[in-house]
């Protein structure tokens, strides 16, 4: 939190803040009290000034999450839950000073040459004038094809029949613990629409809008793409991503319509002390092809499984998984393919690099329905080890109903080869220039699949995260 | 002032067992020394200790460069002093392009002092001149794009090792079995490329069962190493003798020597 907002406990909302228009500048700070309950629930739909079905959603989803127990899938969670806020009104950017962003991520700023101005905007400090006009014309170009492009809380307001259709559809509140508590206490994220037969060749990003929709703790994204549509939707940024709270619980809803493809890429880089448990599903119907790419470094603990459904027959599902586990780091991730109809296939290919201690898992369920007859699929996760503290673990679900399928699993764990040193050095790189080549070119499969200026980031950030790893 | 290649007095232990036991070697640039031996004898050993592979262990003597000791040097040190290995099996770097890895090593070798996050070599120049060079050696451009060695045919493999010396232009290079593996026209192909690199510039240290290599790169001296050190070295003319009759008589000649070569082969055994 902010350091000049006091907890104050309950102030009354209505009046106080400028309402729905989190993009002018407003001098009013909303925190709703530490802890969860009915009250900061409903307080957080008074705010928004939301529609009655998504007030009882919300409540109704708190329930779930009172009753539910810690997931079992996954890594080991000490949180307690009524340490923590669960909502302040979006205009923290008025209480946060340059002052208040981390060290660590000042340093990777400069590290990577953000210029100073950038920087600042990205660390959430700096009001974003310049990047609006820029979203504007972006905005005014999509709209015309009948693209929705927008905040999952604008969204709510302006175009609620297809909020009521989608949400939560795909990640109900009761399928896990956090999905719950994001569904009860959800606020921000992305909103998109793409019509059917609309092909979007730029991907669609929200480099432009991080500080207000992506630094939220508890964003929800839907994305409906509709038939035959095709849409690459690239989210946050490589930039480092902080929050002052311990707990990040994103849910990450997509709807890939008949003949449709979507593809959703993410970097994240998170401070060090957040729990990053994130929720994300999409569900691909017939001919449909979803794509996950998704990358992770920062954070203590991070479970994230992007999954595909494939719900109908000729649905293709494929996940890139990508994490980074240092110091004091646990990297829990992996990816889910759910076969629900026949013919279908996916591919999943998770990789971890873990140093200074850190633990990288993959944790991956593949399950093949009753009736899903003739699919296939193919997983491959490989971990890198840097170093003999470092640690890795593979913990595969593959649950198959049905006899004729082709399912493949390669795992493969490589210490950071002393040959592959060698050669590298004996040409004349130093060993800290030749780790991260080797980091580099593990990664590289990943790396080709982003867009340009992401790849060269993600690059420069594992250059840092190497940095002092060897000698 | 040549550049001198001395080795003094070497005793190198892998896993703490000893396989060199005192290799005395000078090698001048401009001259080609082929080294010649059993299998097992301690060929690659000394190529890989010259190299400062970590596993290779100098438990007595010293390698020299220019009276500069290297001994304790990491490999990367010496590569930019001036040393090269072409490696007979080297390792596969999967997902690193040959381009890249070897712009960065041209940059450190050409530049010693270069520090951490300083420029490469500009990317125009760098290109015109590893496009040059493997058009001399006959190579396709779209090869530089191939991850370092991965999935690589035998072949393949030895000329990206060529490449690389052609590139890095070291004082010294060591050629461990670089024939191996190829068939006769691969073979031509490659000692040409490597006389045609080498000249009159490099001090070349040919490691090598056959001639067939030496034929296009005549060397000055010959060395047998037999038991972990050199017993006898001589003129072009030792390696063709070598090449025709074998080790018999060496072993007959160092009984000593081929007693530790027994030693060696049966501790091999049984590992």
């Amino acid at each position: 939190m902010a350091t000049d907002i006091t907890d104050t406990g309950v102030q009354s909302p209505i009046g106080e803040i400028n309402k729905y228009d989190f993009r002018t500048t407003s001098k009013g700070v909303f925190k709703a009290k530490k802890g969860l309950n009915a009250e900061v629930v409903n307080q957080i739909s008074d705010i928004k000034e939301e529609p009655d079905w998504m007030r009882k959603f919300r409540l109704d989803s708190l329930e779930i999450f009172n009753s539910k127990p810690m997931p079992k899938w996954g890594g080991e969670i000490n949180l307690d839950f009524q340490d923590i806020y669960y909502y302040l009104k979006p205009t923290e950017k008025q209480g946060k000073t340059w002052d208040d962003v981390p060290i660590e991520i000042k340093e990777t700023f400069e590290k990577l040459g953000i210029p100073e101005a950038e920087r600042q905007y990205l660390a959430g400090v700096k009001a974003q004038f310049e990047s609006e006009v820029v979203y504007g014309s972006l905005q005014e170009d999509l709209a015309q094809k009948g693209v929705i492009f927008t905040d999952t809380d604008t969204a709510l307001r302006e175009h609620p029949q297809l909020l009521k259709e989608y949400f939560g559809t795909v990640i109900p509140p009761h399928d896990n613990k956090f999905a719950a508590l994001n569904s009860a206490v959800w606020s921000g994220g992305s909103f998109i629409y793409v019509p059917p037969g609309v092909e979007i060749e730029f991907p669609l990003q929200t480099y432009f809008r991080i500080n207000e929709e992506s630094m939220g703790q508890f964003e929800r994204t839907l994305i409906i793409v509709d038939e035959g549509a095709k849409i690459h939707y690239v989210e946050g940024c490589t930039a480092p991503m902080y929050s002052s709270e311990s707990l990040h619980s994103a849910v990450v809803e997509v709807i890939a319509k008949k003949g449709s493809r979507c593809r959703y890429s993410t970097i994240q880089n998170w401070a060090n002390n957040i729990y990053n448990l994130v929720t994300k599903r999409a569900l691909a119907y017939a001919d449909a092809t979803m794509e996950w790419v998704d990358g992770n470094l920062g954070s203590h603990l991070t479970m994230k499984y992007p999954a595909v459904y494939l719900m109908e027959p000729g649905a293709r599902g494929e996940i890139l998984s990508i994490a980074f586990a240092g110091k004091h780091q646990h990297q829990d991730t992996g990816a889910k393919l759910v076969h629900c109809a026949p013919n279908t296939s996916g591919q999943i290919i998770s990789k971890s690099i873990s140093k200074d201690g850190g633990r990288g898992s993959y944790r991956g369920l593949v399950r093949v329905e009753e009736g899903a007859h003739n699919t296939k699929c193919s997983v491959v996760c490989d971990a890198l080890i840097l170093d003999p503290e470092s640690q890795t673990d593979t913990y595969p679900y593959i649950e198959i109903m049905e006899p004729d399928v082709a399912i493949g699993h390669e795992a493969s764990v490589s210490r950071i080869g002393e040959e592959q040193l060698f050669y590298l050095m004996s040409r004349g790189l130093t060993e800290a220039e030749a780790s991260t080549m080797i980091v580099n070119g593990f990664i590289e499969p990943l790396v080709k699949e982003l867009p340009m200026e992401y790849a060269v980031e993600l690059n420069r950030l594992i250059e840092l995260q190497m940095e002092g790893s060897v000698g | 002032m040549t550049d001198v290649l001395k080795i003094e007095n070497l005793h190198v232990s892998v896993d703490e067992k000893p396989i060199l036991n005192g290799v005395n070697l000078q090698l001048k640039r401009g001259e080609t020394h082929a080294l010649m031996g059993p299998n097992g004898s301690g060929k690659s050993t000394l190529g890989f200790a010259i190299m400062g592979h970590p596993k290779y262990e100098v438990t007595e003597g010293r390698i020299l460069l220019n009276d500069v000791d290297v001994t304790e040097m990491e490999a990367d040190e010496r590569a930019r002093l001036g040393l090269f290995m072409a490696f007979q099996r080297p390792i596969a770097i999967p997902g690193v392009r040959l381009a890249d890895f070897l712009r960065h090593a041209t940059t450190n070798v050409r530049n010693p002092e270069r520090k951490e996050g300083e420029d490469l070599i500009p990317m125009r120049e760098f290109r015109k001149e590893i496009k040059e060079k493997m058009s001399q050696l006959q190579m396709d451009t779209e090869f530089a794009r191939r991850y370092v060695n991965d999935g690589f045919s035998g072949g393949e493999m030895k000329r990206a090792e060529i490449l690389q010396l052609a590139m890095l232009q070291p004082k010294f290079a060591i050629l461990d079995e670089t024939d191996s593996g190829l068939d006769a026209d691969a073979v031509r192909l490659a000692s040409q490329s490597i006389a045609q690199i080498g000249g009159e510039e490099m001090g070349l240290l040919i490691i090598t069962h056959h001639d067939k290599l030496l034929e296009h790169n005549p060397p000055s001296h010959a060395h047998v190493m037999l038991g972990g050190r050199i017993v006898e070295s001589g003129g072009v003319e030792l390696a063709h003798e070598l090449h025709s009759n074998g080790y018999e008589r060496i072993r007959k000649a160092y009984p000593d020597a081929a007693a530790m070569e027994r030693a060696m082969q049966d501790e091999e055994q049984t590992v």
